[in-house]
């Protein structure tokens, strides 16, 4: 329990060990948040935490415990496709979220999405009376 | 120092889980419930990567990877696949 920090081993185990416990807490954050926020993107905001950051400092965490090099290439791979695939998971659940109104409109700052629903449904609604009106004819 | 390492981060992931449950559990839409579920998901494998850490092995790594490469998919199908069917969109 009292530790000798005269060798390089004991400074990793400490580093190690600050990794893990912030790792932790970035679950609990995100737990925090599931809970506590409005809305579902709000909520989107908090998971993110420990997909990304939390997942860094386990995995940096291992590879300073294990003490070796070969180890190193495989966490980075992992990170990697963490880093790949959750955007896609959060960009389908934003754009079904938006969809289907799981939003609270007075909490948004920007609301970029709106111009291009509108212009998109303009544009259908064109296109529409053009076809109605050949088939008149 | 890593028995109280593991203490602690044991009981913080038993906290977070236990959040994430609850959010499942409460809902109120099927989209959060989706979300608390791909964070209950990082939450394990946090913890997997906390015991390989403390106990020094390397048995779930191919774990952990194969849960960043595939661990997106349900959430994106059911993303895809997700309707609106309340009467007055604005209750939640």
């Amino acid at each position: 329990m009292n530790p000798d920090f005269s060798g390089a081993d004991a400074w990793i185990d400490l580093a190690s060990a600050v990794f893990m416990v912030a790792g932790a807490l970035l679950s609990l954050g995100a737990a925090i948040g599931l809970l506590r926020f409005p809305d579902l993107m709000s909520r989107m905001h908090a998971a993110t935490k420990p997909q990304v950051l939390g997942l860094f400092l386990l995995l940096a965490a291992i590879g300073l415990q294990m003490r070796s090099w070969w180890v190193w290439p495989v966490l980075v791979v992992a990170w990697i496709f963490q880093l790949l695939t959750v955007p896609v998971s959060a960009h389908m659940v934003g754009r079904a979220g938006y969809r289907t109104k799981h939003l609270h409109r007075e909490l948004l700052a920007a609301d970029e999405l709106e111009a291009v629903v509108q212009k998109a449904a303009a544009e259908a609604a064109l296109t529409d009376n053009r076809d109605d009106g050949e088939n008149r004819q | 120092m890593m028995p109280v390492v593991l203490a602690v981060t044991a009981v913080i992931f038993s906290l977070a889980a236990g959040g994430a449950i609850i959010r499942i559990a409460r809902g109120p839409s099927l989209l959060d419930r989706v979300l608390a579920a791909d964070v209950l998901l990082a939450i394990l494998g946090g913890a997997l990567c906390v015991d390989m850490a403390v106990n020094r092995h390397l048995n779930n790594l191919m774990l952990v990877v194969a849960i960043s490469i595939i661990g997106f998919i349900g959430s994106v199908t059911v993303a895809r696949f997700v309707a609106d069917r309340r009467v007055n969109p604005h209750e939640s």
